[in-house]
């Protein structure tokens, strides 16, 4: 008996040691030799870093999310850039342009030797086909959620109901090296809108071959998920959906070569569980902190890096719901509100109140604007005066996310709570999941009260704040103000920035009386590094190329 | 046995048309819709109009079951509205992931459950004995994403002995070809990678194995005890049989039963622990992948993810009958 027991277990174990080894056998290591370290001259490494959520696609044209814009700027280059550290335009591919004085012309000097991921150049000729091929998409890629970026700002199309309005005149190369584009009606913002990852230059040939501009999906072609071809300094390796994105290091890069061999992007939407990642080693670095991490993090030896604020944190009233639709009672609730409060006590230190619905360094802001101190008494008898003491109110607010803007709701609702009880509203506190029940309640519906939103800064550009806030009846803020909505449409047209200067302040001014929200701050926002991380440049508007870290041993 | 299973397969079929009735209802009750959900803060009426049309949800829901149910039959389960992949696809990409840290989470508590819950039965009233089973009762009673996030602040985030995420330190260079990630590393015999994912398996797994661990103790012991209590096992030992060879052929053959019927259902409901699990710890299998679906309202990977897990939950069931007659040949006849 027991013999027997222990031949089946020999044989048992013979058999299972053949297999491995028969499988052993066909199963190589693909591991690259050199992968050990001792590369000559750059430092090398793999950095490793973790965004709040997965990019959308990989083909900027059709990206409109701060992820997807992420990794775009490590593939890909404009022809406009940013100065390191602003949101003022830099020359990129374009070393130089030149303007017409009537503002509608555009010449622009290239780089020359710069190359394609795929090997080919990047030309006068690519950087006419890419315009050409953004003006011409097909109507089906021409809604705001694919072309958000060319919509909003060129308006419009060869085809669809926006081609009367399209800025895009046409494109002449000539040469390598000379670029002139035409536009149909002046437009003070359109060398620093080129510097959005939405007017990447992409390569034809990569285009020819793997993208579909009229896919269903566009954003999930082949192209857009596995081969994106830019002209930056980092070119695509691999994208495991629902993990990470990989890329190396372009080595016939035309500017500054990367230092690093890898960047590997990494999703955590929970900014607690990316503090717990960066202090275990798992990733060396992350984007928006949670305010409650940045003292252990600084305590524990972490880099600590902030970026000027380039956005604006808002309490939204909903006109279409009864009280808000009175003057008198959104006065109170500006009254009511202690700002300095809400700063100290929910967000990032550094943070600055705000006065309006922009941050200072934009075009028209202005100090000159009706500011509403914090005055509880007032507040009392504003709402006295309303017929609205005691009223009751719907307070929305997310759970469940971190925007550059917000990086803790909760905690901010809680202070405005206590502020607004305090002269006697009754807060009905409803709380929703950020993606997608609060977006869909606050922007898809008019089922809400006032709540808690904001927006960070795309590009240097005044109608990229009060515009998109205020520039048409939305179910956001439920009110009808053609005035207002006129007001913007005009300043967006004029020609120069000088023009718009005081176009934009008396708009500031206007809808400071008219006081559709409160303007709450302009939150820092936040990114952390391991120690050993070098040179991480940091931008208000999140243009952050990482050809110029390096990795201490 | 073949008709068996063969009449056990065909039953199938209709349960799950109705689960897929109900999953089909239930997902279209929920609040929210996809369309905003993949547009984001900058959808307007007309790309919510759009993608409604493309994926046909602006469809009555007949409409869209039917027209769901005719590609299924050809063996199309759709496409993930977020990121355009292939259900199917999907499906096999992560599973591998899931399937490595439930079968862990399982081999776990059957090997420290069924001696547990053995030796517990055996010193009855002991002291033994009462630790196993108040420790059992704590098991069953924590919140599997609960103890994840506690097992999570204590061992990687205060004593750093754990990695707290992923399966597998992304700068390790490893080569992967069952996507089992441990077996990758010992077939390829990158041992460090093989290590790796085991330390990153190894808290998901102790979270996701304490549960049945718990209700495996339980029911051992509760089995056992009645074994030992009947009369053959009396006599057995009355003709002088060695205590091992009455509790191996006697008392734990016959106590398997209820075992492997828990080990089964345990087996099944892993799948349910391994979405929070999962999500905690940032593993990438199938239940973050069912989390993120469900955030985002895509109902293709819902509806395959869920058929494709109620699918596989049946075979364990229908496989853990299959057992019972390798281990009672009574229960082979009916």
């Amino acid at each position: 008996m027991r013999t027997t027991v222990s031949r089946a277990k020999v044989l048992g174990t013979v058999a299972l040691a053949s297999a491995a080894l028969v499988l052993s056998g066909c199963a190589e290591s693909e591991r690259s030799s050199d992968s050990d370290g001792g590369d000559e001259g750059a430092s090398g490494g793999t950095f490793v870093f973790a965004g709040s959520a997965e990019p959308v696609t990989l083909d900027p044209t059709f990206a409109s999310d701060g992820e997807s814009f992420r990794v775009a700027r490590q593939m890909y280059e404009g022809l406009v850039g940013t100065e390191p550290g602003t949101a003022d335009p830099a020359p990129l591919l374009a070393k130089s342009w030149e303007v017409s004085e009537d503002g509608l012309t555009y010449d622009f000097t290239l780089e020359t030797g710069v190359k394609f991921h795929d090997g080919t150049d990047f030309n006068a000729e690519a950087v006419c086909w890419n315009f050409d091929r953004w003006y011409n998409l097909p109507e089906s890629a021409q809604t705001d959620d694919l072309t958000y970026y060319y919509g909003k700002i060129m308006r419009g199309f060869a085809t669809g109901d926006r081609a009367d309005n399209a800025l895009y005149g046409g494109c002449t190369a000539d040469g390598e090296d000379q670029v002139q584009i035409k536009l149909n009606a002046p437009f003070a913002g359109f060398v620093s809108a080129l510097s959005l990852p939405a007017f990447s230059m992409q390569s034809p040939a990569a285009h020819e071959e793997y993208q579909d501009d009229s896919a269903s999906d566009p954003r999930t072609t082949e192209y857009s998920t596995a081969h994106p071809t830019g002209t930056g300094p980092f070119q695509f390796e691999s994208w495991e959906r629902g993990d990470r994105i990989t890329l190396t290091r372009f080595d016939d890069y035309w500017g500054e070569a990367a230092q690093i061999d890898e960047a590997v992007v990494v999703a955590i939407p929970d900014a607690r569980a990316r503090a717990t990642a960066l202090q275990n080693g798992e990733i060396d670095g992350y984007d928006l902190v949670g305010p409650a991490d940045l003292k252990p993090l600084e305590e524990a030896g972490f880099q600590i890096v902030n970026r000027e604020p380039f956005n604006v944190l808002y309490l939204a009233f909903n006109q279409a719901q009864k009280p808000l639709d009175d003057i008198k009672v959104r006065q109170a609730i500006a009254h009511a509100i202690n700002k300095d409060e809400v700063v100290s006590a929910s967000l990032p230190e550094g943070s600055q109140t705000a006065i309006e619905f922009m941050p200072p360094v934009v075009n028209g802001y202005t100090e000159d604007v009706t500011s509403y101190e914090y005055d509880p008494e007032k507040a009392k008898q504003l709402l006295e005066e309303a017929g609205a003491a005691g009223a009751s109110i719907d307070f929305n607010y997310p759970t469940d996310v971190s925007r550059p803007y917000m990086p803790s709701p909760e905690d901010t609702f809680n202070v405005l709570r206590s502020q607004l009880q305090a002269v006697g509203l009754k807060v009905k506190p409803v709380a929703n999941k950020w993606d997608p029940d609060y977006l869909d309640k606050i922007l898809g519906t008019k089922d809400h009260g006032i709540h808690l939103l904001g927006w960070t800064g795309d590009y240097n550009d005044s109608d990229n704040f009060v515009g998109v806030f205020f520039g048409g009846p939305t179910s956001e803020w439920g009110f009808e103000n053609q005035e207002l909505f006129d007001a913007l449409k005009d300043a967006r047209g004029l020609p120069t920035i000088e023009e718009q200067k005081p176009a934009y302040e008396q708009i500031n001014k206007d809808v400071m009386d008219f006081l559709p929200g409160v303007p709450l701050a302009h939150p820092v926002p936040s990114l952390a590094f391991a120690p050993e991380i070098q040179g991480y440049q940091q931008s208000p508007v999140q243009d952050e190329v990482w050809n110029v870290i390096s990795i201490e041993e | 046995m073949l008709r068996f299973v063969l009449r056990r397969l065909a039953l199938l079929v209709p349960v799950l048309v109705g689960l897929s009735i109900l999953l089909f209802a239930w997902l279209r009750a929920l609040p929210g819709d996809p369309a905003r959900s993949m547009l984001g803060q900058r959808a307007t009426p007309e790309g919510i109009a759009r993608i409604n049309e493309e994926y046909g949800f602006d469809e009555p829901i007949l409409t869209q079951y039917f027209t769901y149910m005719k590609a299924l039959l050809s063996g199309d389960f759709g496409q993930s509205i977020k990121t355009g992949e292939p259900v199917t696809e999907a499906f096999i990409d992560k599973f591998p992931a899931t399937l490595e840290l439930g079968l862990t989470a399982l081999f776990l508590a059957v090997v420290v459950g069924v001696p547990l819950g053995y030796l517990a039965a055996r010193h009855q009233g002991r002291w033994l004995d009462s630790f196993v089973v108040s420790g059992s009762l704590l098991g069953v009673v924590t919140p599997v994403f609960f103890l994840a996030i506690l097992l999570k602040l204590v061992f990687a985030d205060w004593l750093d002995l754990f990695p707290s995420s992923q399966r597998q330190d992304v700068r390790i260079d490893a080569t992967h070809i069952t996507n089992f990630y441990i077996l990758d590393g010992i077939l390829t015999r990158e041992w460090d990678a093989a290590w790796d994912a085991l330390l990153h398996l190894a808290l998901p797994a102790i979270a996701l194995a304490t549960i049945p661990l718990a209700i495996i103790v339980r029911i051992t012991r509760a089995s056992v005890s009645e074994v030992l209590n009947e009369d053959y096992v009396r006599t057995a030992e009355a003709k002088g049989l060695s205590t091992r060879t009455v509790s191996r052929r006697h008392v734990l053959r016959n106590a398997l039963l209820p075992v492997v019927t828990t080990i089964g259902l345990q087996a099944g409901l892993l799948f349910s622990g391994a979405v929070l699990t999962e999500t905690v710890f940032a593993f990438d299998g199938i239940g973050r992948y069912l989390f993120q679906a469900i955030s985002g309202r895509d109902y293709p990977v819902l509806q395959g993810f869920i058929l494709f897990i109620a699918l596989i939950y049946a075979l364990i069931n229908l496989l853990v009958d299959v057992t019972y007659g390798v281990i009672d040949p009574r229960v082979r006849v009916s």
